[in-house]
């Protein structure tokens, strides 16, 4: 797809120019404006433009908190409550990051499941899934390095609690812990390493998102139907279909996005996070973020500290090799009526997982934690290969226009 | 004819040998950029202080700080003492005596962080919970240690940990 030949026409002396030393105009034509893209496409398909859209909201608003923020264990905190009080639109420019933050893994966790409903790791998108597991690594250390910097009770007890996991290594782990630290605990030396990376990785992960869109660009986008593009009929240009289409989404979305920032920019917070650190003393209750807690809740289901860690990375690394595991011939769970609701399933696993992980890990909340974790890996490793092997899918359209076209006869009969 | 095969041999000699010196010269670079991570000076120079037990009563803790962390002090009350010693060393997670654990058995030092995931057990102050086992409670993830210090119950692996110390003067210890 990306070999498509782009219908750039220079239109001036300037463009002409410059096209016969670097075609970047002409690359930018072919891959966002004349590039085919299935017709079919739903609003699930949005979810990369609207995490475009967060990165740059994260990556400027960060900028900006880095120009204000101090990195010290003394300052840190006043420094994030000057930036509230004090600097020029700093209480808005803050909310938006910290709400970003959320936003960000919000549509990064649908852009997620709207892959697995639709098969989008499978052949030939696994190495465009594969970055994308990539990707959400680096946003996981990323916010929960981001998290750590107004230097609060939350921020430094859960610093303390996930370097901390290190220390279950065997012989190196409290070695690696101390080098991680700086220190023999958690302190200003940490808090200094944590800004530098977290300043660093958000650039890591626009590398990584550049690779992740040509990977897309060389073999094309998947669609609800899951039946690959065959000729021109089944496509659409990118401009100015889905560039508006996205726009839509985009708009949309950040007006969720304004509502949490203009009306309850702390309610995906920790109200102990305006108490400044105190080594001396852990919070009652320590609570990772929102988009942290199914992890969180895997770490505590197991009893051993090795194991749980090991589980609680697993769950993420696992999504690398979901290529290999799904057995099924076919790629859209929409003609998979087996595996169907094994997927509604593993979803509402995910939610129960993110709700157990805000309960103190007891008695029935820590068996139902233990059930759903269990689940977890279960999916993967029985139900996604063992289903496609046993499963008569429904049938398939024979394309992406039969399949809209076909729809459109019906309701036409219907009127 | 042999002067060709010298020369291969030769050949991979001098291609093994500047790998190795690339190899060793890069690992030799990439040290410090690690080891600059680690502890440094300023941090190794506090490694000791020295604390005066004179003003400490029977049943009564203190907390002190120690590279950093927080460290328990105790003089332990005679039931404590009998309480900590009359445990079945065999049955407990992470076996270990408590005249192993302690200099002189009225004073328990520990370092205060759980060996779980390092939160600071609770039982300091007067009103805390002491937990199941009348010492230290880990409200985190709910560990519960004993009048010496033990891990008792809970997913914590092993006991609070004994830092170095030693009695400079019979009321008077240097920890580090
Ligand atoms: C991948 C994108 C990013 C994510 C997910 C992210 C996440 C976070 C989170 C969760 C916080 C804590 C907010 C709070 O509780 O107050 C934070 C704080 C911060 N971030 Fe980011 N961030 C990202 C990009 C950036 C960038 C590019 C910079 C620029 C250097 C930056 C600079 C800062 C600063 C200075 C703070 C501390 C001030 C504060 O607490 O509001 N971030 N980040
Ligand atoms: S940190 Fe103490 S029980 Fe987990």
């Amino acid at each position: 797809m990306s070999d498509h030949s782009s219908s750039y026409v220079p239109s001036n002396g300037f463009t002409r120019w410059l096209d016969e030393r670097l075609p970047v105009l002409r690359m930018m034509h072919g891959q966002f404006i004349d590039f085919p893209t299935p017709r079919n496409l739903n609003y699930f398909w949005t979810f990369g433009g609207i995490l475009t859209f967060c990165l740059m909201v994260q990556l400027i608003t960060g900028i900006i908190l880095a120009m204000h923020f101090v990195a010290h264990g003394d300052h840190a905190f006043q420094s994030v409550e000057h930036i509230m009080r004090d600097v020029n639109w700093g209480d808005l420019i803050r909310y938006t990051h910290a709400v970003g933050a959320s936003m960000f893994f919000l549509a990064a966790y649908i852009h997620m499941f709207r892959g697995l409903y639709y098969g989008s790791y499978k052949s030939p998108r696994e190495i465009l899934w594969i970055l994308g597991v990539m990707i959400i690594l680096v946003m996981i250390i990323t916010a929960f390095m981001g998290y750590s910097l107004p230097w609060g009770q939350m921020s430094f007890w859960a610093v303390t609690v996930i370097t901390n996991l290190f220390t279950a290594i065997p012989f190196v782990g409290e070695s690696i812990t101390q080098w991680i630290w700086g220190g023999y605990s958690v302190g200003d030396p940490t808090l200094n390493r944590l800004f530098s990376l977290h300043y660093l990785f958000p650039f890591v992960i626009a590398a990584l998102v550049g690779l992740h869109i040509w990977a897309l660009h060389v073999v094309g986008s998947n669609n609800p139907t899951g039946v690959e593009v065959k000729t021109e009929k089944d496509t659409v240009s990118f401009f100015p279909f889905y560039i508006i289409k996205d726009g839509f989404a985009v708009i949309m979305f950040a007006l969720l996005f304004a509502w949490f920032v203009f009306y309850a920019p702390n309610y995906l917070g920790h109200s102990d996070n305006f108490i400044e650190a105190n080594p001396l003393q852990t919070p009652q209750h320590i609570v990772p973020e929102w988009y942290f807690l199914p992890f969180y809740a895997i770490l505590r289901a197991i009893p051993d500290k090795l194991f749980g860690v090991i589980a609680m990375i697993l769950a993420i690394c696992v999504l690398f090799v979901i290529p290999w595991l799904d057995t099924s011939r076919i790629r859209s769970v929409r003609y998979r009526p087996l595996y169907k609701p094994f997927f509604w399933l593993f979803v509402i696993t995910c939610l129960a997982l993110g709700y157990l992980g805000a309960k103190a890990p007891e008695g029935y909340y820590l068996l139902a934690s233990r059930i759903f974790t269990a689940y977890y890996f279960i999916h993967f490793l029985v139900v996604m290969p063992v289903v496609g092997l046993y499963e008569t899918p429904k049938e398939v359209p024979d394309s992406i226009a039969d399949s809209v076209l076909g729809k459109e006869a019906t309701s036409e009969t219907a009127q | 004819m042999s002067s060709d095969q010298n020369d291969v041999g030769r050949r991979d000699f001098l291609m093994v040998a500047a790998g190795s010196f690339a190899a060793v010269g890069g690992a030799a670079a990439l040290w410090p950029l690690i080891d600059q991570m680690n502890p440094d000076a300023s941090a190794k120079a506090l490694a000791s202080v020295e604390v005066d037990l004179a003003p400490i009563k029977d049943g009564q803790a203190i907390t002190i700080m120690w590279r950093g962390k927080p460290v328990f002090i105790r003089k332990r009350t005679a039931q404590e003492i009998a309480a900590a010693e009359e445990v079945d060393v065999n049955d407990l997670p992470d076996p270990q005596s408590d005249s192993a654990r302690v200099e002189k058995p009225e004073w328990l030092v520990l370092i205060g962080i759980c060996t779980h995931l390092g939160c600071i057990p609770r039982g300091q102050a007067a009103g805390d919970l002491h937990g199941d086992f009348g010492g230290w409670f880990c409200p985190c993830h709910g560990s519960h240690y004993d009048t010496s210090g033990r891990i008792r119950k809970g997913p914590a692996p092993r006991n609070l940990e004994v830092p170095p110390y030693a009695f400079v003067t019979d009321s008077k210890i240097k920890i580090g």
